[in-house]
């Protein structure tokens, strides 16, 4: 654990990732606290530029809105989208993995041709499809998210358990007359764990930019305040206004950013085998 | 006449590593002609020394003193421009595994030519034509089609071949070999080592020899250098470090080497069989075999038998593709068997599945190869040790006292139990994999390459625990190995197998000295350091 | 060789059945009557129209016959008809499709060879202040928005300093031909082009530069060097074309989102290609249209897919030689 810490800390861009993800997690935390209202509501006359009135640092939006709040509790949605869809996509992606790799065989084949035709298709048509035909809700953002992104997860643990499955000590593990469960659950996915670590904080900052481009295209939840509605309600007005435009935009691409300079990070601690740039 | 000499030369590693060193005081000459080996176990420094001529230490690892003269010139320190030249046109190199260090996208003509390339010499239609005869040259069967071959199509020695024949393109005045024949065959290096030979001969080319191998060194040096962790501790004439060794090192590792001929007779055992293999067989279907796939078949293992007797030692012994690693595995189940019978206690394990194999399987246990990934990295000693006990029932508290007693059984201590495998040394970690082989107080070992994996010198200390161990709990054991001298140590009898079949069984001294087959004979002529075993007997 | 190619054909062949069953199963998932849900949000389509389309997909025949109805439909190209634009689906994006191809050909092509350029630069020199700013840039490429970049672009290039046209296909009304109407559709292509590609460039980049890396350290490499080649030849002919493998086997997975990026792109840039199709679709819940959408560009991906397998094959001749 101290060598990690130190392996990740050696990673300059990983503690900046780090800190800003700190600060966006803090906003998202404090919103309801700091602004208390709707971001919905109307609190000023419309197109206030940034910076021109106390209480409104940010200024509205085509409606009034203040744009300080919207980004706050953007931030909010961002990562509750962004966490849960990582989590409900590990959830399927590790077992369908785990089992093909495990079991290898018609079981692998049949686990494989199956992921194999969510990851062939475009991701993000799919979940164009799905969210256009049921109700955009935050629930169906998140499914849809989820579904078009657990096939890398199970390609990826299907990989790790395939090399880890032939190695000497799961045998001597069957041999010492444990279960598939246990071999599976204490000798196997332990030791699969880096870099499933490293691609799940990767596929957080994926599913915030995929739920944000949804959200660009009116398929995001008509309730609920995000960055790219934002920027989607923005778009027309962005010669006359195009702050409004670029601010969500930032939000998300620091956010994103820091959520891969993480995952540099804790690739560089976890497999410390292709670490040290310069040496 | 001195073609190279080395003088004070110190190799630093980078900093962060387990010394500060990778090679220190670092003094030799080589003569034109001659082959120099350098010996020693893993990490002595013995390969850094040797890739520190080339200027292809790996990154981090610079020489940080001393010099190093070629045909007159100090070459320490020159540029990568500067070095080029020397590179493959006065002095080549070939390395260990064949198949790594060829580019597998490449023809294997192509790669030859390369080198002539590189160097500026001669022209396509000549590159190709000197490709032929060099490939002809070191024995490769049919030149004008391994010349238009991909790596992966050749077999291992031939790879090697490929490679020599590339460090021979432009006739160097060295070759550096590193552990050349380690990765092959013990038939295949004697081929490789005689050609090495001729070549020195025919071309009068110096030669560093690298190797761990004692054998090889006593059948192929003129000059032998002894190092241990970084240092030179004895160099000289082969037959004065070998026959007269000095340095009290020297003599551990010439003591450590397994003997063919054995001292005393083999006990007689009585022949109760404890296990019964009765016409084994198993094949491999590689490909998907679905609509377009091609499927290939081999057969790993066919109709083998034979039995082990009560508190015998079978070694199975034949070289890689034999089948004798799947029969071990068939055995325990670790691989499902197309046919045949293991009988244990009357019992047939081939065909038993759930609850009744792993109960059956209690008692047979298995030695892994790799004292590195034959341990979780992520698990504790006391769980490895206990896990097994636990899953039978047995309450943890009396589990965590067994393995303490079994750690002082391979000679560990218990405060062994709360560390994590990467804190033992491979010699340790093999003793951990043996305890937890016994935790189920088994009555058949299978050690499938137990001692392949270690320096010479912790491989007699394993099989001496092995052959203790043996004796104290009544074991029973089938030995694999591919190392007939490991086998003539610890083995009552031995199974010879090829290409999936035995060819050969018998005690351990009528098939080592006088065996029926003429595929035995072959494998036993090719064991390195003959004559020098006879001249160690003749000594003592 | 043969066989590899015929056998990865059929299972494109299987996996576009499969997204038709899927689709089928869909328009029966969704809320609502499958009738109104094929003609369009409810109330757009009268109800004679509403009958017809009942009575050609069988909707009161059973389930399997109505999937039945709707994959011959599909195989011989008929995706239904749009209520709202009165168009077959089919002929829609017939329609729109070549500008599509040409957005995202060009991206995919940019972004690639400049993408493998910057990779192969930037791992030439590991650990200089060129591989940190090729790889600082990479890493903020990778993390940017691709329809955020596209409007920024517009903003900038468009707006403001009025480089390049913002937003079309072509100058509406300008009449131009020959050689001329291709500079003007160049011209507008110039930012769709490149807003969609940074994000692949950046992917491709980021895994030239590791592949690199990792093959730099291979034996053979070492050998190569043994031989006495230079540096640049290591790089060229050893290092590079083993590091392109995996480039390969991700451009080919990427194709899916390169489609994808462009429905994005298209919508900003109102290039008139099947993602602007989609996203007008969305906007009048016009089923038909996203479902054909989705169907066709799954087809244009795994043909895509089938071109990267030729090219792997042809680059590794461990696959060429034993299939």
């Amino acid at each position: 654990m101290k060598d990690f810490w130190k392996r990740f800390r050696y990673n300059r861009g990983a503690v900046i990732g780090l800190f800003i993800l700190a600060f966006v997690i803090a906003t998202a935390i404090l919103a309801p606290v700091l602004f208390p209202q709707s971001p919905w509501k109307m609190v000023q006359r419309p197109f206030l530029p940034p910076f021109t009135q106390d209480g409104l640092m940010l200024g509205t939006d085509a409606l009034g809105r203040d744009v300080m709040a919207g980004l706050a509790h953007g931030a909010y949605v961002s990562l509750l989208v962004g966490l849960v869809s990582t989590i409900v996509a590990l959830a399927i992606g590790v077992p369908v993995g785990a089992l093909a790799g495990y079991f290898a065989g018609r079981t692998d084949d049949a686990l494989m041709r199956f992921t194999e035709f969510f990851q062939t298709i475009p991701s993000f048509a799919l979940a164009i499809v799905l969210l256009a035909i049921f109700q955009p809700s935050l629930t169906f953002v998140i499914i849809a998210i989820s579904i078009v992104s657990w096939p890398p997860v199970a390609r990826l643990v299907r990989g790790e358990v395939l090399s880890l499955r032939t190695r000497e000590f799961v045998e001597a593990a069957t041999l010492s007359g444990l279960g598939n469960t246990q071999i599976i659950l204490r000798h196997i996915l332990p030791n699969a764990l880096p870099p499933i670590i490293v691609l799940a904080s990767l596929m957080v900052a994926q599913a915030i930019l995929l739920e944000s481009s949804l959200s660009f295209l009116g398929l995001g939840d008509p309730n609920i305040m995000s960055w790219g509605y934002m920027i989607g309600a923005a778009r027309t007005v962005i010669r006359t206004a195009w702050w409004l435009s670029f601010l969500p935009g930032m939000a998300i691409l620091l956010t994103v950013l820091a959520l891969n300079l993480i995952g540099e990070g804790l690739n560089d601690a976890l497999n410390p085998r292709l670490t040290r740039k310069s040496e | 006449m001195t073609l190279l000499s080395i003088r004070d030369l110190d190799i630093a590693l980078p900093v962060g590593a387990d010394r500060l060193y990778a090679a220190k005081h670092i003094n030799f000459d080589l003569a034109a002609g001659e082959i120099l080996c350098i010996v020693g176990e893993s990490g002595s420094g013995k390969s850094m020394s040797a890739n520190a001529i080339m200027g292809l230490l790996p990154q981090g690892v610079k020489p940080v003193n001393g010099s190093i003269t070629f045909d007159g010139k100090e070459i320490l320190g020159l540029s990568e421009r500067e070095m080029l030249p020397l590179r493959g046109g006065r002095i080549s190199m070939i390395f260990q595994e064949p198949l790594s260090a060829l580019n597998p996208l490449m023809r294997v003509g192509a790669q030859i030519a390369e080198v002539f390339e590189a160097h500026g010499a001669l022209n396509g239609a000549e590159r190709r034509e000197r490709a032929l005869k060099l490939l002809d040259e070191v024995g490769i069967p049919d030149p004008d089609a391994a010349i238009r071959a991909y790596p992966f199509q050749l077999s291992g020695g031939q790879r090697q071949r490929v490679m020599i024949a590339m460090a021979l393109a432009l006739e160097p005045d060295i070759l550096i070999a590193d552990e050349p024949t380690t990765a092959l065959d013990v038939t295949t290096q004697a081929q490789i080592l005689k050609l090495i030979e001729d070549l020195r001969k025919s071309r009068g080319m110096a030669v560093i020899f690298i190797t761990h191998d004692f054998g090889v060194v006593a059948d192929i040096a003129d000059r032998v250098i002894v190092m241990q962790k970084g240092e030179i501790v004895e160099s000289g004439s082969a037959d004065d470090v070998l026959l007269k060794p000095q340095h009290p090192y020297t003599r551990a590792l010439i003591d450590a080497i397994p003997r063919l001929t054995r001292g005393g007779d083999v006990e007689e055992v009585k022949h109760t069989p404890i296990l019964t293999v009765e016409g084994l067989q198993k094949t491999f279907s590689t490909g998907s075999g679905t609509l377009f796939g091609k499927r290939r078949v081999v057969k790993a293992v066919q109709d083998v038998s034979f039995e082990l007797y009560a508190g015998e030692t079978i070694g199975i012994v034949g070289e890689s593709g034999s089948g004798k690693s799947t029969v071990g595995r068939c055995i325990v189940r670790l691989l499902d068997p197309d046919g045949g019978r293991v009988l244990m206690d009357g019992a047939d394990i081939a065909h038993m599945s759930g609850a009744e194999l792993r109960d059956q399987r209690r008692k047979l246990q298995m030695i892994f190869q790799d004292p590195f990934s034959s341990l979780n990295p992520r698990a504790r000693v006391s769980r490895i040790l206990t896990e097994g006990l636990i899953a039978f029932g047995t309450p943890k508290a009396d589990a965590q006292t067994k393995a303490r007693e079994l750690l002082e059984l391979v000679g560990l201590d218990a405060s062994a139990m709360m560390r994590f495998p990467h804190e033992f040394s491979g010699g340790q970690r093999q003793r951990i994999g043996i305890a937890r082989a016994l935790a189920l107080d088994p009555s058949i070992i299978i050690a499938d390459e137990a001692v392949s994996a270690l320096d010479v010198s912790i491989q007699a200390q394993v099989l001496d625990l092995l052959a203790e161990l043996k004796e104290r709990l009544h074991l029973s054991m089938l030995f694999i190995t591919h190392d007939l001298r490991v086998a003539a140590r610890i083995c009552d009898r031995i199974i010879v197998m090829q290409k999936g079949r035995i060819v050969e069984a018998g005690p351990v001294g009528k098939v080592l000295h006088d065996p029926d087959t003429d595929y035995t004979r072959s494998l036993l002529d090719a064991i390195p350091g003959q004559d020098y075993e006879r001249a160690l007997a003749e000594a003592e | 060789m043969i066989r590899f190619i015929l056998g990865r054909l059929v299972k494109a062949v299987f996996i576009l059945l499969a997204i038709l069953v899927f689709n089928f199963l869909l328009i029966h998932a969704a809320p609502g009557d499958p009738a109104a849900v094929m003609a369009g949000e409810a109330g757009a389509a009268d109800e004679k129209f509403l009958t017809d389309l009942r009575a050609r997909f069988g909707l009161d025949q059973p389930l399997y016959v109505q999937l039945w109805i709707y994959i011959k439909g599909a195989v011989q190209l008929d995706l239904g008809y749009s209520f709202r634009q009165q168009m077959p689906v089919a002929e829609l994006i017939g329609d729109r499709l070549p500008a599509t191809l040409l957005l995202t050909g060009v991206a995919f092509v940019l972004s690639l060879v400049l993408g493998v350029i910057a990779g192969v630069a930037a791992s030439a020199r590991q650990g200089s202040w060129g591989d940190t700013i090729i790889s600082t840039l990479a890493l903020l490429f990778y993390a940017t928005p691709l329809f955020w970049v596209a409007l920024m672009a517009t903003l900038v290039f468009s707006v403001w300093l009025g480089w390049l046209p913002g937003f079309g296909y072509s100058t509406i009304g300008a009449g131009y031909t020959g050689m001329a109407h291709v500079l003007d559709v160049a011209k507008h292509l110039v930012l769709p082009a490149s807003t969609l590609g940074l994000f692949f460039m950046a992917i491709y980049m980021r895994m030239t530069r590791a592949s690199m890396l990792e093959v730099s350290r291979l034996d053979f490499v070492k050998t190569a060097r043994a031989k006495g080649l230079t540096r640049g030849v290591i790089q060229r002919r050893h290092i590079l074309r083993n590091a392109l493998l995996p480039v390969i086997t991700l451009a080919g997975l990427q194709a899916g989102q390169i489609f994808g990026g462009a429905i994005l792109t298209e919508t900003v840039f109102a290039w008139p290609g099947i993602g602007r199709l989609m996203f007008e679709a969305i906007n009048q819940r016009d089923y038909n249209v996203i479902l054909g959408v989705f169907y066709i560009s799954a087809a244009m991906v795994l043909l895509f897919n089938l071109i990267t397998d030729v090219v792997y094959v042809i680059v590794d001749p461990r696959i060429r030689l034993t299939t």
